[in-house]
């Protein structure tokens, strides 16, 4: 295990030194001319859309990051050829690609705790400037905790994103992977979809494909509890608890497959 | 135990896109390197050197057949830490320094952070990486970059190291001082490998070769083995030799050319037959005294050529 943790640090150093970091600085700037905007043309929910905003955002440049690190991960090293000198080392291959996978969570982690840090000052600053009787009828305190739960299973949906484009990178292009892991991840936030259109088709033999589609695909939809936290309706803990169970043992499952297609290759 | 012990090593690919047919990369190679061996793989482009290197680094799977380092199985993890590995033209992650590569790669084979960078600073400074250790790798020349590979190469000590052209991109005062290295790794015990097709670095550094040729071994031996058999003449120095006795000579056939090394003095290219006693014996009782006779051999060169101009044979397989 401490090989994982050597080449996912390494990782974590190419994202820095790559500037992807970067990304940060581009959400502040998008949240904060969006709010000084917003605060201009809206009366009374301007922390509402800040907050819809803001976790969008978080949610979307974790995902560009997710997929177009993720899809590279691999990718890269064979085509450069530094797996060359890196696989003869001590270590297992299934040890390089789960220490690819955890650098660029740990990338994807740090980004998303900066971003959310952002978030919460840019709206506890936007709190000041509001009027006490709009703050006082607000469903929700600006700088409301309970959001949290939301960026929780945006950091678990972006992990599942990762451990999918790592899945492919281990065997196509990158165009092909971002197009695959892009696909998935589109039909995985319409996974409902399947199941209601198994139930309304005459045929069997569809009804009984959309079945194994729904269960097989990934149910991102399961991750975005965006909407309920912007409008304080109620997430319990056991949901959160059985998503991140569900999107953990997806992700296992997933880096099982690409580690067994990984650990086969030839590295011509 | 040996170095280096692989048995009908086999590896073919499958190329082409719509009806594919298997390609042989390498053919049954059997060969054993021993311990403390310089060993030059040597052979043209596309010969299979690099598809055996990369099938000991376990970077691709053999086909068929097996191959052993320190008496394990290749890949395994044990072997890992005692091996040392430069690819052919080797990338690196060039973002990081010099430095932080090798302390990189110190890292996976477990050394603590003194003992990294203790080993990474003396490695730079065998390999000739002076200040420029510490900018980012994407400024390194393809030279300098080289030498960070022999560098990492060697960084965990290892008792077998396999240099896929080690002297490739190096300048001549580079590849004198690599070659200098590995001549020193060789004094203190480690096992050369080395691929090339630079013979005369074989042939300056190598106790054993190995001649491939598409994918098949033509030829493995100490390079006197090979080379002892090769006499193709004689070079016969005498003195007080006649010009007259000299123009009989060549008109028998018995000196092929004849180069005035001074007064009455001559070094003479003999045929390999008659043997050179026998002319020798007529030189000498028309005046002449034998200075030196020495047999003239191929070079390495020429027995290379004429081993891989032999090899034959199409490296598709028939398929079924």
């Amino acid at each position: 295990m401490k090989v994982v943790g050597l080449v996912a640090v390494n990782v974590f150093k190419e994202s820095v030194r790559d500037k992807v970091l970067y990304s940060i600085i581009a959400f502040a700037i998008v949240l904060i001319a969006s709010s000084l905007l917003i605060g201009n043309l809206t009366a009374g929910q301007d922390i509402k859309i800040i907050k819809d905003l803001g976790l969008a955002s978080i949610s979307m440049f974790g995902l560009l990051i997710a997929i177009f690190i993720g899809i590279g991960l691999v990718w890269k090293e064979v085509e450069k050829r530094s797996i060359y000198t890196l696989l003869p080392k001590p270590m297992r291959r299934h040890d390089f690609l789960l220490g690819k996978y955890c650098g660029l969570v740990l990338t994807l982690i740090i980004n998303v705790s900066v971003m959310t840090a952002a978030f919460y000052l840019v709206l506890a600053l936007m709190k000041q400037f509001e009027p006490a009787n709009i703050n006082a009828a607000a469903a929700a305190p600006a700088t409301d905790p309970g959001m949290l739960k939301a960026v929780v299973l945006i950091v678990l949906e972006l992990m599942l994103v990762t451990a999918i484009a790592l899945f492919f990178s281990t065997f196509s292009s990158p165009f092909l992977s971002a197009l695959l892991t892009a696909g998935l991840w589109v039909a995985g936030h319409f996974n409902a979809d399947l199941r209601n259109f198994g139930a309304v088709v005459q045929s069997p033999v569809l009804a009984q494909l959309t079945r194994v589609a729904y269960y097989v695909l990934p149910n991102f939809a399961a991750f975005d509890v965006k909407s309920q936290v912007v409008h304080a309706q109620p997430v319990p803990a056991s949901y959160v608890g059985l998503t991140f169970a569900y999107g953990l043992t997806y992700i296992v499952f997933v880096l099982f497959g690409a580690s067994l297609i990984f650990s086969r290759r030839d590295f011509k | 135990m040996d170095a280096i012990r692989t048995e009908a090593l086999t590896k073919h690919y499958k190329v082409g896109f719509w009806r594919p047919r298997p390609y042989l990369a390498l053919d049954r190679l059997t060969l054993q390197v021993s311990r403390g061996e310089v060993f030059g793989f040597l052979g043209p482009n596309g010969a299979g050197k690099t598809t055996t290197l990369k099938l000991l680094m376990q970077l691709i799977y053999p086909t068929s057949g097996r191959a052993e380092i320190l008496g394990r199985p290749v890949g395994d993890l044990s072997v890992k830490r005692r091996i040392g590995y430069l690819p052919e033209h080797p990338f690196f992650y060039d973002y990081l320094t010099a430095v932080e590569l090798l302390e990189y790669f110190a890292s996976l084979f477990g050394y603590a952070a003194a003992e990294r960078r203790a080993r990474a600073s003396r490695l730079l400074d065998e390999v000739g990486i002076g200040a420029e250790r510490r900018l980012q790798l994407r400024k390194f020349s393809k030279g300098m970059l080289q030498r960070v590979g022999i560098a990492q190469a060697l960084i965990n000590d290892p008792e077998v190291v396999f240099l896929d052209e080690p002297m490739s991109g190096l300048d001549p005062i580079g590849r004198r001082e690599i070659r200098e290295m590995i001549l020193r790794l060789r004094d203190q015990g480690t096992t050369v490998f080395f691929s090339s097709h630079v013979l005369s670095d074989a042939e300056t550094l190598c106790s054993r070769v190995a001649i491939m040729a598409k994918g098949r071994l033509v030829t493995a031996g100490t390079l006197s083995e090979m080379l002892a058999f090769q006499v193709r003449g004689w070079e016969l120095v005498v003195s007080g030799m006649s010009e007259a006795a000299l123009a009989a000579a060549k008109a028998r056939g018995d000196v092929l050319r004849a180069t005035a090394v001074g007064p009455g003095r001559f070094a003479l290219e003999l045929p390999l037959t008659p043997p050179p006693e026998r002319t020798l014996a007529t030189l000498v009782t028309q005046g002449a005294s034998l200075v030196s006779l020495t047999p003239i051999r191929d070079t390495l060169e020429d027995y290379f050529v004429k081993q891989v101009s032999g090899a034959t044979g199409s490296r598709f397989l028939e398929t079924a």
